[in-house]
């Protein structure tokens, strides 16, 4: 087993146009890392000065990281990682 | 209850139970009913408090033009209260909301400039900036960014709460312009030592993510991550889920965006239980669901109705 990974429709060009990749590591970053090895340019996407973008969301299992450990949330085989741009809400 | 007009009747909604729905008797979930205000969603709170600080400011006289970008409901609002107020109002939405919100809008008079499906209120956003920009003297109120949407909260819906429920532990809201999150939020936290704040943030298919890259992103100049304790990302799919539970648990007939706030609102239940701790969780509902009938979000099965609602902003 291993962390799911969804990607957004405007970083696809860096998964060969796949909506979902797999990754490994114990934290968030690691997993990130082991992304860029897979699927290069990637994680500058995501993150910068060791931290996550300010337009970039990232969700483990449906929860804001940055409500976690930001980087250094740990994840975990059959983890859910989504990848999301900042949008504005309904703004019902 | 007897008021001297209709703006007089904002706010003051209920909080319900939700016996059938609350795991224990510890810990409980409770309901406010935000349709139950006069155009039927929380946004008339921060329309009339948007209006009423721009009219204080003197923006705004007679006959004056505001322009707002909105999907749906705070455009609802704000037709209302141009309307008693006597001013034009002029919203901008993108194309993909339902058509229920553009036939009130008509009816009441307001005039509506479509934006691009794809990019969502992104797009509204930047299209309602532009034309303001090209009429200086038009008002945008723009609800992403003005202290009174939240203030609306901070004043009205987090003292009505704290009032009903003084034993609250949790709020959960839907996180769009952030403005009843921020407003009730901090209003909780500084009156209730310890109180959780959460966010339940609609995840819309992949039209609306439409950006053409990350640095086009948006965050609404109101957000402050630091008044929430967490924030949850709610699938379609969850969320019509737990609207259609409302319905055939409690009776409540709500708008999609509730089933979102009902969702995390569950996921916070299910952690106090597993803790074994008490708690008392306020769901905020922001809509009825009248102007969602026709995205097809109430007929057929889930997996109908999620189909049906991708692409469509239901939040």
């Amino acid at each position: 087993m291993a962390i799911e990974v969804r990607i957004p429709t405007i970083l696809r060009t860096y998964t060969d146009g796949a909506k979902q990749v797999e990754g490994a590591g114990s934290t968030l970053g690691e997993l990130l890392i082991d992304l860029d090895r897979q699927h290069g340019g990637l994680r500058e996407r995501l993150v910068d000065d060791g931290g996550l973008r300010r337009f970039v969301n990232v969700y483990l299992n449906d929860e804001d990281v940055r409500f976690l450990a930001g980087l250094d949330t740990p994840v975990k085989d059959g983890d859910t990682v989504t990848v999301l741009p900042a949008v504005a809400g309904g703004g019902i | 209850m007897r008021y001297e007009n209709l703006l007089d009747s904002l706010g003051h909604t209920p909080l319900v139970g939700l016996p059938r729905l609350s795991p224990s008797d510890d810990v409980r979930l409770w309901a406010k009913l935000e349709d139950r205000n006069p155009t039927g969603s929380v946004k008339d709170r921060a329309a009339f408090f948007m209006v009423a600080q721009a009219e204080k400011e003197g923006l705004l006289s007679p006959g004056a033009t505001i322009i707002e970008p909105t999907s749906g409901n705070t455009g609802i609002s704000l037709a209302m209260v141009a309307k008693l107020r006597g001013y034009r109002l002029i919203v901008v939405m993108p194309e993909n909301t339902s058509e229920e919100r553009r036939q009130l809008l008509r009816m009441y008079g307001a005039e509506i400039i479509g934006s691009p499906a794809a990019g969502g209120s992104n797009e509204a956003v930047r299209v309602a900036k532009r034309i303001a920009a090209e009429h200086p003297d038009w008002v945008m109120l723009y609800q992403y960014g003005n202290e009174a949407n939240a203030r609306a909260h901070y004043e009205t819906t987090g003292p009505e709460i704290l009032t009903d429920l003084p034993e609250i532990t949790h709020f959960v809201a839907g996180l769009g312009t952030t403005g009843t999150l921020m407003g009730a939020g901090r209003y909780l936290r500084e009156h209730k030592p310890g109180v959780k704040i959460v966010a339940a943030e609609p995840r819309y298919g992949e039209l609306v993510y439409g950006l053409r890259n990350v640095d086009e992103g948006f965050v609404p100049e109101l957000y402050d991550p630091k008044v929430l304790t967490t924030r949850f990302s709610v699938s379609s799919a969850d969320a019509l889920r737990r609207t259609r539970e409302l319905i055939a648990a409690e009776g409540i007939f709500a708008g999609i965006s509730a089933g979102a706030a009902l969702h995390a609102g569950l996921a916070m239940a299910a952690k106090a239980v597993n803790d074994g701790d008490p708690a008392d969780i306020v769901v905020l509902i922001a809509d009825g669901g009248w102007k969602y009938l026709s995205t097809g979000a109430y007929d057929g099965t889930l997996d109908e109705a999620e189909a049906r609602l991708d692409g469509q902003l239901w939040a």
